[in-house]
């Protein structure tokens, strides 16, 4: 955004041919709408826009929003954020970014696994690309040749010809492979990941910073994020000597206050490059009681003078001194991380924005400050020079807030949790899983550690928790997680029930190992015949109850029962666990109630030799393969 | 040298007249012309090298390498003891610490769109990536062993050679395919090497001759030896050498295979072997062969290297006898000379070879030797 766009602005309230513009002043924006919305929420379902992330156009005068409720990218005039086009695009885009010329926007659709190429000057698509499994963000290289495409399901970036598209080839990435960033000078891509990478059974989680040679389109370098689960946005300063993540760290190892004790994230950012040294340095944003829950977008101000964060959770951006932080990381012996006081040292402002904000733009002379606010349908804008808000943009769309609509704000907040520490989407990333282990109850340390399950395609699978404790979801959901997690305030009944309804309402993402016609291939067709066999490879009867079909029987592959399948651990209090729904189990590692096996594989050959968990050890080597190729068609 | 027997031979046989006795003075002095000419051109086209050798001395993991690989500038040996990586100048030792499945990497192989660098251990395979390492076993994947003979990567897929049958993992999917007794026409299920292009896949199955798998069909063929015979050849030329195939290597449409008893080339209509008494091959007991294109191949045996230009041979080693560095040229007429050198590979025993460019990379049982090629002065 030019700085002469941004005067016009400022505290003006416009209604713009037919479409609805509302600025609102930020001490009463805060909260307000949300308690306004639970008053009058509606069962209707209502299409939001749902922006998640900003672009804006090389001469500044256009916004590029992406709205992954709507499907779109809608096109906004700068200057008066009046909504110049829609452009619709695949399902539920997550990422995108220009050309090198401009003359392009790369949009990746998640659940279509596609690209869509809108053209600038027509604003319409004019391609549209298949690629991997879940494309999440996508960025072209920039010597031109290249499109990289970072999939989080199957975990690595794709590498496209520009001009057709097609996929030449793939990089393996981290696990949930979603944010890339160019360097400063384009030599190299940084890209990100969301689920933490496999590392051995109850050990610190890993990550990375993958490093690409964008012109060679290889992987040069990985920048090891020790302890780090989940990242984020990426983004490096302008003289290319700084780069940032957002990225969660969770604290789910023993020794550990247990969850309900508090303190089970620190959210922080990881700074690399020759500003900090040879070495990342993790940096908290988090201070006592005033948290910074779920780091999510970054951006750096052109004079490299800023970092902004947004804080999906704790619905603020973060604003951070960079010659105060650098000053602190130079002169302070880390680890930081978990240190409540380091932020103060380097955070000069906590800017309280809308639900879960997500992408940041911020104009070429680094004055405004652009967030989307997902959950809102707003852009919060502003003035990076006194550090406020200075309007609110609402996105054309519904104003009522429907009941799906505000059971998400309350699944992606933080505000219930004891000092507003967590929320469900802490664990539960995007509304999936987060491949970690917990100990949640104060049963004694160590004891009892169970593994996240996913969330999607939930009706029929009930009761829930690993020991089949919690009947329905109001229980999972309202009194267990007020008591082990939230510890502070209970939801009222009425919201309560839009969460429930909410997670009810999740649907199972799209199974990327079945074949496009849904018929299965002929070793899937071989695992299948295995999975329902009542007769082993001897001809012997297998005891209903040792049949994979009878325990994981159903569209959803669980019979709702507990069984005991030989993998009590010593440190568990029970061995009779629920039968867990097999619902995209291929992307959900790792495996069994303590996630002990780090792949389906293991599950068997590890953790089966009593042949409790199934009759499998007649199995051949081959035949073991094709069930796990049955299995993850589930 | 057979050359000239044979001439003598014709000599002895007929009584000849004067004209005929200078006839024939004149064309024993043109076949003797010919072939001095024939020795000299192979003299002159076999390439030379300057060998250096690394060993522990020098900074490499282990003496015993069993593996070695060309990655650009960069060369990875595979040894008995971690996988060593060269890189400017300097030797960096990957481990188990790191993640590498075993201290053994027994195979290598690079993914050349990816960079990637797949290595062969004995209790696994792993991938090294960007500097970070998978490792996958029988257990925690659908890999059918743990023992890697060979690896080789083609598009997507991975080619594995397994003591337990041969698999393919896709890299796209995840999904490991076996290969074995059970639905290949694999007897023994030893796989000792594998060579993968897009259109076709071979195996060197230990004794169970060359797996073929072609990529268009989808249907596996068997290349063994016609007489059945493991003690001797009886229908040479007609097909593999032995049953006992160590290594393949698929170049130009061509499949070169090795065997513990003599070597192989497969144009996809005709067979030729390659045994000590036939050829210029040091040794019939070859643990690695590598096509350089149609024609041409580098063979690693038992008592040292050995090119094949197609028609002549040279061998670089360190004289059995002596120790001294050696190589000898055989020329297509069975003239064998010796030509000075100062270097020889490590050791004669050879394990495997890659190539750089116009040199050559040998791992060897006691060192690792990378042949530079040296101009003809």
């Amino acid at each position: 955004m030019k700085r002469g766009t941004k005067r016009r602005l400022d505290g003006v309230v416009s209604a713009l041919s037919g479409f609805v513009v509302i600025l609102l002043c930020l001490g009463k924006w805060s909260g307000q709408l949300v308690r306004a919305a639970g008053n009058g929420r509606t069962g209707e379902l209502l299409t939001y826009a749902s922006p998640i992330e900003l672009l804006a156009s090389p001469d500044g005068k256009r916004l590029y929003v992406l709205c992954q409720g709507s499907d779109e990218v809608r096109v906004l005039d700068s200057a008066s954020f009046a909504e110049v086009k829609r452009i619709h695009v695949g399902r539920l885009p997550r990422g995108f970014s220009l050309s090198t010329d401009g003359s392009q926007i790369f949009v990746a659709n998640s659940w279509d696994d596609t690209v869509s190429v809108i053209d600038t000057n027509a604003l319409a698509v004019v391609a549209t690309w298949r690629v991997g499994a879940e494309p999440s963000s996508v960025l072209q290289g920039r010597n031109g040749q290249h499109i990289f495409v970072a999939n989080r399901i199957s975990n690595d970036v794709a590498v496209l010809n520009a001009q057709s598209g097609e996929e030449e080839k793939r990089l393996a990435a981290g696990r949930g492979a979603s944010y890339i960033t160019p360097s400063a000078d384009g030599k190299r891509l940084y890209v990100t990941h969301v689920y933490p990478n496999t590392t051995a059974h109850r050990t610190a989680p890993e990550s990375e910073i993958t490093v690409i040679d964008a012109a060679r389109a290889v992987v040069v370098d990985r920048i090891l994020l020790n302890g780090i689960a989940h990242g984020f946005h990426v983004a490096q300063s302008a003289d290319g000597h700084l780069g940032v993540v957002a990225e969660m760290h969770p604290k789910n190892l023993v020794p550990l206050a247990h969850l309900e004790h508090g303190g089970a994230f620190a959210d922080t950012l990881m700074l690399f490059g020759a500003d900090v040294g040879n070495q990342p340095v993790e940096v908290p944003l988090d201070e006592l009681e005033r948290y910074a829950v779920r780091p999510f977008g970054v951006a750096i101000a052109p004079d490299k003078s800023h970092i902004y964060v947004t804080n999906g959770g704790s619905e603020i951006v973060t604003v951070i001194d960079v010659r105060r932080l650098l000053a602190f990381v130079r002169t302070h012996r880390g680890p930081f991380a978990e240190d409540l006081s380091a932020s103060s040292n380097y955070v000069v402002a906590r800017l309280a924005v809308g639900h879960d904000p997500r992408g940041v733009a911020i104009s070429h002379d680094g004055r405004d400050l652009l967030v989307a606010n997902r959950l809102d349908d707003t852009l919060s804008v502003i003035d990076t020079q006194t550090n406020r808000v200075v309007s609110t943009v609402a996105l054309d769309g519904p104003r009522q807030i429907s009941v799906l609509r505000h059971g998400e704000q309350t699944f992606y907040t933080a505000h219930y949790s004891f000092q507003g520490q967590i929320g469900c989407a802490n664990c539960h990333i995007d509304s999936t899983f987060d491949g970690l282990q917990w100990d949640l109850e104060p049963d004694g340390f160590g004891r009892d550690i169970v593994d996240n399950r996913p969330i999607e395609d939930l009706k029929g699978t009930e009761p829930f928790k690993w020991n089949g404790g919690n009947p329905n979801l109001p229980t999972e959901c309202g009194p267990r997680t007020e008591k082990y997690f939230w510890r502070s305030e209970n939801y009222d009944d009425l919201t309560l029930t839009d969460l429930v309804t909410y997670i009810r309402s999740l649907p199972s993402r799209p199974n990327r190992w079945r074949t496009p016609d849904g018929e299965l291939t002929l070793a899937q067709e071989r695992g299948k015949a295995l999975f329902e066999r009542a007769v082993d490879k001897f001809g012997n009867p297998i005891a209903e109850s040792n049949q994979c079909a009878y325990c994981h029987s159903g569209s959803k592959g669980t019979s709702q029962k507990s069984f005991d399948v030989g993998t009590r651990k010593s440190t568990d209090n029970t061995g009779l666990l629920d039968t867990p729904q097999l619902t995209n189990i291929a992307m959900t590692a790792p495996y069994l109630h303590d996630g002990s096996a780090a792949t389906l594989e293991q599950i068997w050959t590890v953790f089966n030799p009593e042949d409790k968990h199934g009759r499998t050890n007649d199995l051949t080597k081959d035949e073991l393969n094709d069930l796990i190729e049955y299995l993850r068609t589930r | 040298m057979r050359t000239f027997c044979a001439v003598a031979m014709m000599l002895a046989a007929a009584p000849l007249t004067l004209t005929a006795q200078l006839t024939a003075s004149s064309k024993i002095d043109e076949q003797k012309l010919h072939a001095k000419s024939t020795e000299t051109s192979a003299l002159k086209a076999l390439p030379r090298f300057r060998f250096e050798n690394f060993t522990t001395a020098n900074g490499l993991p282990d003496d015993h390498v069993y593996s070695v690989l060309v990655d650009g500038d960069r060369i990875w040996a595979g040894t008995d003891n971690g996988l060593g990586l060269l890189e400017n100048g300097k030797w960096k030792t990957i481990t188990t610490k790191d993640g590498l499945a075993h201290r053994a990497v027994i195979s290598l192989a690079l993914d050349h769109r990816t960079g990637d660098v797949w290595a062969g251990t004995m209790a696994g395979l792993s991938r090294i990536s960007g500097g970070r390492i998978d490792t996958f076993t029988q257990l925690n994947s659908g890999l059918s062993n743990d023992v890697v003979y060979g690896v080789s990567v083609e598009g997507e897929n991975v080619w594995v050679a397994t003591a337990a049958g041969a698999c393919r993992l896709d890299l796209r999917t995840g999904q490991w395919s076996l290969y074995n007794e059970r639905n290949t026409p694999m007897v023994e299920i030893w796989a000792y090497g594998v060579s993968a292009t897009a259109s076709k896949v071979y195996y060197a199955v230990w004794g169970s001759g060359v797996l073929e798998f072609d990529q268009k069909t989808k249907v596996w063929d068997k290349y063994e030896d016609p007489d059945g015979e493991n003690e001797m050849v009886l229908f040479k030329d007609q097909g593999l050498i032995h049953e006992i195939t160590t290594s393949v290597s698929y170049v130009d449409n061509v499949l070169w295979a090795a065997t513990y008893f003599g070597d192989s080339r497969y144009d996809g209509r005709y067979w030729h072997n390659f045994l000590t008494k036939d050829s210029g091959l040091p040794s019939n007991f070859t643990n690695v062969v590598k096509g350089v294109d149609a024609n041409r191949a580098w063979f690693g045996t038992d008592k040292g290297l050995a090119y094949y230009d197609g028609s002549s041979w040279a061998v670089y080693r360190p004289s059995l006898t002596t120790g001294k560095p050696e190589m000898t040229v055989r020329d297509a007429q069975g003239h064998v000379s010796e030509v000075t050198v100062t270097s020889a590979p490590a050791h004669n025993y050879i394990l495997n070879i890659d190539f750089q460019g116009n040199d050559i990379w040998v791992a060897t049982a006691k060192g690792l030797s990378h042949g530079i090629l040296q101009k003809e002065k």
